[in-house]
């Protein structure tokens, strides 16, 4: 059986992640193809339902990446978003939600080598804990059963 | 007893305020909030060990917002979700006059938010032993038995929104469950709807929770919701050293930041 | 047709369940959780909970659950397909232990959905489900069935109703066609009628107010009072309203995953603020106060004026339920007499 290939999603902000990871592209990094990029203004206006929805809808693992601290675009949307990933990364444990499908990182604009390195991490770690089954079936049941009854 | 009301009696007589909030007798041995607007009305107001019920809610409530001076019953949580809710802007100091209820049943005189601030200073107002032991043992439980318990404690939830209507922080006009283009958390009462919903639900309280416990004996199906904002209460406080509802001009959590916030997890 | 009265003891009503799923009936009974009881799927009576005055869900989702799909649709190559929910997927269901009152609850959503447009999944539902009721031997405080014109041993509603009688065993009374359908199949775990006076195992339910003077008190009340004084300290929940066997009211949702998805009919109460809210801002029923007196009004007034039924089987479920104390039968009472 071919290799599991995990389905990831990546929350980056515009201006340091996602420039970061033009920069792995024009620099002919190669990396996993595994992630999908969905490009924020900020990480600190990436909603947590995002990431539920993301699992919701087949993802596998939740990347969310942004300006190292003291570098935001807007000078506080970064340390905004970290108070709260530490928050609802807790919540998520205590739910029993795998928090090791969500995987957060500080990549610049000027890190086009660290976000492929991160994606490859990622992906090995997300591979290691094979597809998130009961969160999906939890999830598509409702579409999926015959009949909805009580 | 009689110190309360005699104090809600002077208050109404003086006009100093439209409407008391406080408890009184209900049916079937039970107790209900009533609302005293006038001074004779106020023998029947009542205080025991059966009034739990966070009275504070009610300064949210539509109706009774617009009766503009009041006077409200509070014992400890809700005296702390009213200066809560007045550090979100939500209460006027000079609207309110609070005939606080002390953990011996007795009047405590409370003039002021500041004189809120410093008696709750006094007190003991942590989580109970009984809802500690059940968060331990949840914590002491492996991440696929605490999926479990949770779908099986979420489960049944028919989204009611008792557990949202009960409590005083939950006072927005629109609430994300309703935000519906697009609809963010299905209305349809289903398992993955119902962990979206009580954990965002929690995550709005982070940093706003006082553990008074109304959601969870709200709950008409008794799940233990309360579990997850008392978590979050323990964990706000772990992570940043606040506890919400103690002071009426305290910045909210999770719209303020400190740069030495120290985290483990990110790469 | 005349009610029949047969007798099943206690350990053959269990051999009945059985045989019952054995052909592949799903049968609904009270399980409790914790203080709360639930109908669910039992696949024997051992499941089934007996202490209850009535369960804190009612039984009302064996016809209307309280999310139900009306179509599902897809956006393929060839447009968007739609594909209604077949009803013929519905089991054939058997409530067993609904009250007598429970029972009655199904004449109000069955005039609802048959109102105007003849509700298909409703009926259908319906139509398959073959409800075993069990009289009442007591009753609380919240308990106001013989206020609305039933009572703890009623029979109309169900199919067969069983009552307790001594020694454990049930007296049957097979009340419908399904009901005798039902016992022609069981026929072996149903016995000749011991002759028991029934009543005697029956709970005493007062009376609380009359019926039939209070809803033409209701009728014209719309301007009165009460309705603030009484809603004061609503805060505005859906709980009596998805505890309630006779509450029908809705609202459709489209859930969609990628090009897939499906449309369904939740559970909506009229408790709720933003059940009336207009997309202009406006809000017919802006307070508590309006929305209280909707819920009251529409099981007193506006039910028995167009569908000929009075939309409350006086459970009190709605009563318990609340977390605030609002305890319809006393607002009824009030109303009544004022």
């Amino acid at each position: 059986m071919a290799e599991f290939e995990p389905r990831i999603v990546a929350f980056v902000c515009n201006w340091c992640t996602y420039a970061g990871a033009d920069l792995t592209g024009t620099s002919r990094i190669k990396y996993a193809t595994n992630v999908r990029i969905i490009r924020f203004p900020c990480t600190g206006r990436i909603d947590f339902m995002l990431l539920l929805k993301a699992f919701g809808n087949g993802a596998d693992g939740v990347m969310i990446s942004g300006c190292h601290p003291n570098d935001c675009h807007y000078t506080s949307g970064n340390f905004h978003a970290r108070r709260r990933w530490m928050i609802f990364r807790r919540l998520l444990d205590f739910a029993g939600i795998d928090h090791r499908r969500i995987i957060f990182s500080w990549v610049s604009a000027a890190e086009g080598a660290k976000w492929a390195q991160v994606v490859n991490t990622a992906v090995e770690e997300f591979r290691q804990l094979g597809p998130y089954d009961n969160y999906h079936a939890a999830s598509k049941e409702p579409l999926e059963r015959e009949v909805i009854n009580g | 007893m009689d110190d309360l009301r005699k104090k809600a009696k002077d208050l109404l007589e003086s006009q100093a305020v439209n409407v008391i909030i406080g408890y009184g007798e209900g049916t079937s041995g039970a107790v209900r909030a009533i609302f005293p607007r006038k001074a004779e009305e106020t023998d029947k107001l009542i205080y025991d060990d059966r009034c739990t019920q966070n009275l504070a809610v009610y300064l949210m409530k539509h109706e009774i917002k617009h009766m503009e001076k009041k006077g409200i019953v509070a014992t400890i949580p809700a005296m702390r979700s009213i200066l809560q809710v007045a550090s979100e802007y939500q209460l006027k100091e000079d609207e309110l006059v609070i005939l606080g209820i002390g953990p011996d049943g007795k009047l405590v005189d409370i003039p002021g938010f500041k004189a809120m601030e410093d008696y709750l200073a006094t007190q003991d107002f942590g989580i109970q032993e009984d809802d500690k032991a059940i968060l331990r043992k949840i914590d002491a439980m492996s991440m696929e038995e605490r999926w479990s318990f949770w779908k099986d404690e979420l489960s049944p939830c028919f989204k009611c929104y008792a557990c949202r209507a009960a409590c005083p922080m939950c006072y927005c006009t629109r609430c994300f469950v309703e935000v519906n283009t697009p609809q963010w958390i299905p209305i349809s009462a289903n398992e993955i709807g119902n962990f979206e919903w009580h954990l965002l639900r929690a995550m709005h309280l982070a940093g706003r929770c006082i553990n008074c416990g109304e959601c969870g004996r709200a709950c008409p199906l008794e799940i233990p919701i309360h579990l997850l904002t008392y978590k979050m209460t323990e964990d706000v406080q772990t992570d940043f050293g606040v506890t919400a509802g103690l002071k009426a001009d305290m910045p909210s959590v999770l719209s303020t930041y400190k740069l030495e916030d120290k985290e483990t997890f990110i790469r | 047709m005349d009610i029949e009265r047969k007798l099943i003891k206690r350990a053959s009503l269990g051999k009945l369940v059985e045989q019952l799923r054995a052909e592949g009936k799903v049968v609904l009974a009270p399980k409790k959780k914790k203080n709360v009881v639930f109908f669910e799927p039992i696949n024997t009576i051992d499941e089934m909970s007996t202490d209850y005055i009535a369960t804190t869900q009612s039984p009302k989702a064996a016809a209307f659950p309280k999310s139900d799909r009306i179509l599902k649709f897809e956006n393929g190559k060839e447009g968007i397909k739609f594909e209604g929910q077949p009803t013929s997927v519905y089991p054939e269901t058997v409530v067993l232990g609904l009250r007598p009152c429970d029972a009655t609850g199904f004449d109000s959503l069955t005039a609802i959905f048959n109102w105007d447009y003849k509700d298909q999944l409703y009926n259908d539902r319906l139509a398959k489900t073959t409800f075993i009721g069990i009289s009442c031997a007591s009753c609380d405080a919240y308990c106001f069935c013989t206020s609305v014109k039933g009572g703890p041993g009623n029979t109309h509603g169900t199919d067969i109703l069983l009552t307790a009688v001594d020694g454990g065993d049930f007296l049957a009374e097979i009340v419908s066609e399904k009901g005798k359908k039902l016992a022609v199949s069981g026929q072996q775990y149903f016995e000749a009628d011991s002759g028991a006076d029934k009543e005697k195992f029956l709970a005493n339910v007062p009376v609380k107010f009359d019926v039939d003077t209070l809803v033409p008190k209701a009728q014209n009340s719309f301007e009165s009072p009460v309705w603030l004084e009484q809603s004061l300290r609503c805060i505005g929940c859906g709980a009596c309203a998805y505890v309630c066997p006779t509450c029908a009211c809705f609202d459709m949702q489209d859930e969609t995953t990628g090009s897939k998805g499906q449309r369904v009919r939740c559970w909506d109460s009229c408790g709720f603020g933003l059940f009336t809210l207009h997309t202009s801002g406006h809000n017919p029923r802006e307070v508590q106060s309006a929305r209280w007196r909707q819920r009251v009004l529409h099981k007193f007034s506006y039910m028995p004026e167009r569908l000929n039924v009075v939309g409350c089987i006086g459970c009190g479920r709605c009563s318990r339920a609340c977390p605030v104390d609002m305890n319809l039968s006393e607002h009824l009472v009030n109303l009544a007499e004022a």
